[in-house]
């Protein structure tokens, strides 16, 4: 889940707004402690709680810069999915990606010192029968809603389960639809689940496949993850993520450049989450106490068309590359949108000082009308060998944060099976302890002309 | 009174307001139940059990009503000789208030039960030629004799019971204590007649027992208050009449409906005033009891609901209580009691302490409230037994509610009883003198409460 999304942001000072220079330490205006960022609101669900991957622990794997962009000073860095001729990564604007003074941004580094230890996934024993039905094992009926009368309550197995969807025994809620959600298409698969420790799933996803004008294929996946803190956060995914993928949809056949596409998606699916603060909604009654906060959520999206893989993001929702030769160093492809990025990248913090600190994930960028400002990031990649897009919500990313994590995480054969690959990785997160909502979707992504236009 | 420009179909509609996030390990689910009536003239065939026979009603009419009216006339209250003469006038007025074709009785109570008006075991119906002759009747009445209540409620029992209407209710004015039969007789009484009509109580002057008052109110599932001034009976009389003629259905129940190992902690009526439902449950199938709520007329009332679930993991959702508006089973409905509405209260596990730890607003200002109704109680009653310390903490905290929950009126009433020094903090000193009537009229009206401020 991402985090309330408090103002923790740089660079403007939280105390009269005078932009500020990365490595500040008090507002160069007011005088403002910039280490006083104001604190989140108690809302933390989700520790960060890393459960290094088997075989990622070895804090020796190359570290992974920011993708660099061509004509930037890309001295010490290496881009192992990049070589000098591809495609550089640029932002929305076409400008090249942000450079080489915030050479102390470093993410990726695995065994980084995470939050709290991971007591909690040990504190829910068996010991009561009415455990969350595990999503794995239980059956959960896309078509069973019609069926409701018939149905048996799936905690208590003796009641039936009455028309409002309560069991009429023992009173537990049964299983929705939405709380594990899963999507195949030809070239790119997701899953969706509520995991162990929420009581709905506030993540969604879209996934689409498309022409771009000369025929060839584009893949599209789009992954959202509700505020909780904010109300009505699961209509905000949905609703995010389905203006984001029909605007794709309508653009990219019409021959927009994907980076362009993935720009204005951002922006339909930031019109479609405002829309929602307008409208009351159904759902007011079980948000009563905290209506007052507008619908919001994050969105990551990733578009392979023509050789491309383009990427664009608001929020802590992540992209990761992970090459089909596993010698090949794996990457992350998103630069969160976190308190703990921020202060990383200002220079106020280490890595391992930031993701330690309990404001960590307040996110600093969102969409919804409640969003201070929107920018929505893109960056386009052209990759040279084969891989795997890794599309994710932090509720996957938590229990494997470092590239090389993540990568451990994926089975060797979600190249060939990427619905299965999806699932490998919601178990993933559900072995760690599932504490928030896991969706992640996977693009398998193939070099056909290999090796052009590169020496 | 009926308003016959609305619909003809009685209208309930259930608000459920709570915070459904419990922390791990948190049972106790709070929830407060706002129902709403919006009654027409009637029903509109909707059938309306008044017990059997089946109701003779027609579609389209305001539902048949029968109201005995029970008038102290007990030797007391020919002291002050104006007290009998007020009674007199505020039962005139409240005969005058009866809609035409409403079927009433007048009885004279005194050691023994006399049905003045028709007089012949029956109930007279109302026009205006018998409501000329039952204010004739009335000025018969003279004072003289002892107070037996129970008597006076089973006379109004058989005489409501013989009559085929929807809504049955008494009016009852005392002005002495209970004094011509035993606690355990009038407790008989109440109990043979609770479900069979519903009565308002009231008590003239200052000589009759608060407690008794609110008991025979409280069972009977009306109102009870003080008229310390005899010359204000006649209005009190008139509205107490208006709203009996506004019922439109009889012997509601709150249906809860709770999961397979709950627990009620308990269900009270916390608007307009406190009532504790708890004990009056009746079994209503598999996991399920019924609590009376009486007639209900175009309101709203407020319920406190709290239920202890049994606990589930973080990320459950449970449904800890379902909440229904149900009317007894008529023969024209088939037998079948009907649900009118209802509303779901729900427990949602959490690990997030923001969510779980916040107090509905709804749910901490009828706590208040209750607990206002409670303190005043206990500060009188140790005032009047001596305990001058315990009853200024209690009456202090009182204050200190009734200031910070906008509760005026129970705030006025209490200002009458203690000097406020300072209504933040509930600091209080006793009044050295208190009028008899002031302290009579805070008991009596403790029970009152104001919904939460908007």
């Amino acid at each position: 889940m991402s985090q309330s999304h408090q103002q923790a942001s740089l660079p403007g000072c939280p105390s009269c707004e005078e932009p500020l220079e990365p490595g500040d330490l008090f507002c160069g205006a007011c005088g403002y402690d910039l280490s006083a960022v104001p604190a989140p609101p108690g809302d933390r669900p989700t520790v960060a709680i890393t459960v290094p991957a088997q075989g990622a622990a070895e804090p020796s794997a190359a570290p992974v810069e920011w993708p660099p962009a061509a004509g930037t000073d890309g001295s010490d860095r290496s881009a192992p999915t990049h070589r000098p001729a591809d495609l550089p990564g640029v932002d929305s604007g076409g400008r090249p990606l942000v450079s080489g003074e915030r050479a102390a941004v470093r993410f990726d580094e695995p065994g980084a010192p995470v939050g709290s230890p991971p007591g909690a996934p040990d504190d829910v024993p068996g010991d009561f029968e009415l455990a969350a039905p595990d999503p794995r094992t239980v059956e959960h009926a896309p078509a069973g809603a019609s069926a409701a009368g018939a149905k048996v309550c799936v905690a208590c197995r003796s009641g039936r389960v009455d028309t409002d969807g309560y069991c009429e025994n023992c009173g537990h809620a049964q299983p929705r639809e939405r709380d594990h959600m899963e999507e195949e298409l030809g070239g790119v698969a997701a899953v969706s689940d509520r995991g162990l420790r929420h009581h709905r799933n506030e993540d969604s996803f879209a996934v689409s496949c498309t022409a771009l004008p000369d025929g060839s294929p584009a893949v599209v996946a789009i992954v959202c993850d509700g505020v909780s803190s904010a109300s009505r956060p699961d209509e905000a995914s949905a609703a995010a993520a389905s203006a984001a993928n029909e605007s794709l949809l309508e653009s990219l056949p019409r021959g927009a450049h994907p980076q362009q596409a993935m720009h204005e998606a951002i922006l339909a699916a930031s019109e479609a989450v405002n829309a929602l603060a307008q409208d009351p909604g159904q759902a007011m009654e079980h948000d009563q106490h905290r209506h007052q906060n507008a619908p919001a959520c994050t969105l990551v999206g990733a578009i392979m068309a023509g050789g491309l893989l383009v990427v664009g993001w608001v929020g802590d929702s992540r992209v990761y590359w992970v090459p089909e030769d596993r010698s090949n160093p794996p990457a992350r492809l998103t630069e969160d949108d976190s308190w703990a990025a921020q202060m990383v990248a200002a220079g106020l913090m280490n890595e391992a000082e930031a993701y330690a600190d309990e404001r960590a994930h307040a996110i600093t960028g969102w969409l919804g009308a409640d969003a201070y400002e929107l920018e929505p990031h893109t960056a386009s990649f052209k990759p040279d060998r084969p891989g795997l897009v890794v599309v994710c919500t932090d509720g996957l990313w938590n229990y494997a944060e470092a590239a090389a994590e993540m990568a451990a995480a994926v089975p060797p054969e979600a190249h060939e099976r990427p619905l299965h690959g999806a699932q490998v990785l919601v178990g993933h997160a559900l072995d760690g302890g599932g504490h928030d909502n896991v969706t992640v979707a996977l693009l398998p992504f193939a070099v056909t002309a290999r090796g052009a236009g590169s020496a | 009174m009926a308003n016959f420009s609305k619909s003809s179909v009685p209208q309930f509609s259930v608000e459920v307001y709570q915070n459904e996030f419990l922390p791990e390990g948190g049972r106790d689910v709070n929830a407060i139940v706002t129902v709403t009536s919006t009654g027409g003239g009637t029903t509109g065939g909707v059938p309306l059990a008044a017990g059997a026979p089946a109701s003779a009603r027609v579609p389209g009419r305001a539902p048949a009503a029968a109201v005995v009216l029970m008038v102290d006339c007990s030797g007391s209250m020919d002291y002050p000789p104006t007290k009998m003469r007020n009674a007199r006038d505020a039962t005139a007025a409240a005969i005058d208030t009866l809609r035409d074709g409403t079927r009433f009785a007048v009885v004279a109570g005194t050691h023994v039960a006399d049905d003045v008006y028709p007089g012949n075991g029956r109930l007279a119906t109302a026009g205006p030629q018998t409501k000329a002759q039952a204010k004739e009747a009335l000025r018969r009445l003279s004072a003289g004799g002892g107070t037996a209540i129970g008597t006076w409620l089973r006379l109004a029992d058989r005489l409501l019971g013989a009559a085929e209407v929807d809504i049955r209710h008494g009016i009852l004015l005392t002005d002495g204590r209970n004094e011509h039969e035993s606690p355990e007789d009038l407790r008989a009484a109440l109990d043979s007649c609770a479900g069979r009509f519903t009565c308002d109580a009231r008590g003239v002057g200052t000589d009759w027992e608060v407690k008794e008052v609110t008991e025979i109110a409280g069972s009977l599932l009306g109102s009870a208050d003080i008229v310390a001034d005899p010359a204000g009976l006649a209005a009190d009389f008139t509205r107490m009449m208006e709203n009996a003629m506004g019922k439109e259905v009889a012997d509601v129940a709150l249906r809860l409906w709770t999961p397979v190992g709950a627990e009620i902690v308990f269900v009270k009526q916390v608007a307009p005033t406190v009532a504790d439902l708890s004990g009056r449950r009746t079994e209503a199938g598999p996991r399920a009891g019924d609590y009376p709520t009486g007639s209900w007329g175009d309101e709203s009332r407020d319920y406190h609901v709290c239920v202890r679930v049994p606990e589930a993991g973080i990320g459950q959702e449970m449904l800890a209580a379902r909440v229904s508006l149900i009317l007894p089973p008529s023969p024209s409905a088939g037998g079948v009691p009907q649900t009118l509405s209802q509303g779901l209260v729900r427990a949602v596990w959490t690990d997030d302490m923001a969510a779980s730890t916040s107090i509905n607003p709804q749910v901490a200002h009828y706590t208040g409230q209750a607990e206002l109704a409670q303190v005043i109680q206990q500060g009188l009653d140790a005032r009047k037994s001596g305990d001058f310390d315990g009853a200024t903490a209690k009456l202090g905290r009182a204050v200190q509610l009734a200031s910070a929950s906008g509760n005026a009126d129970t705030a006025k009433l209490l200002s009458k009883v203690v000097d406020v020094v300072d209504a933040a903090t509930g600091t209080v000193r006793l009044k050295a003198r208190v009028a008899e009537a002031d302290e009579m009229t805070l008991e009596t009206r403790s029970t009152k409460t104001v919904r939460v401020k908007k």
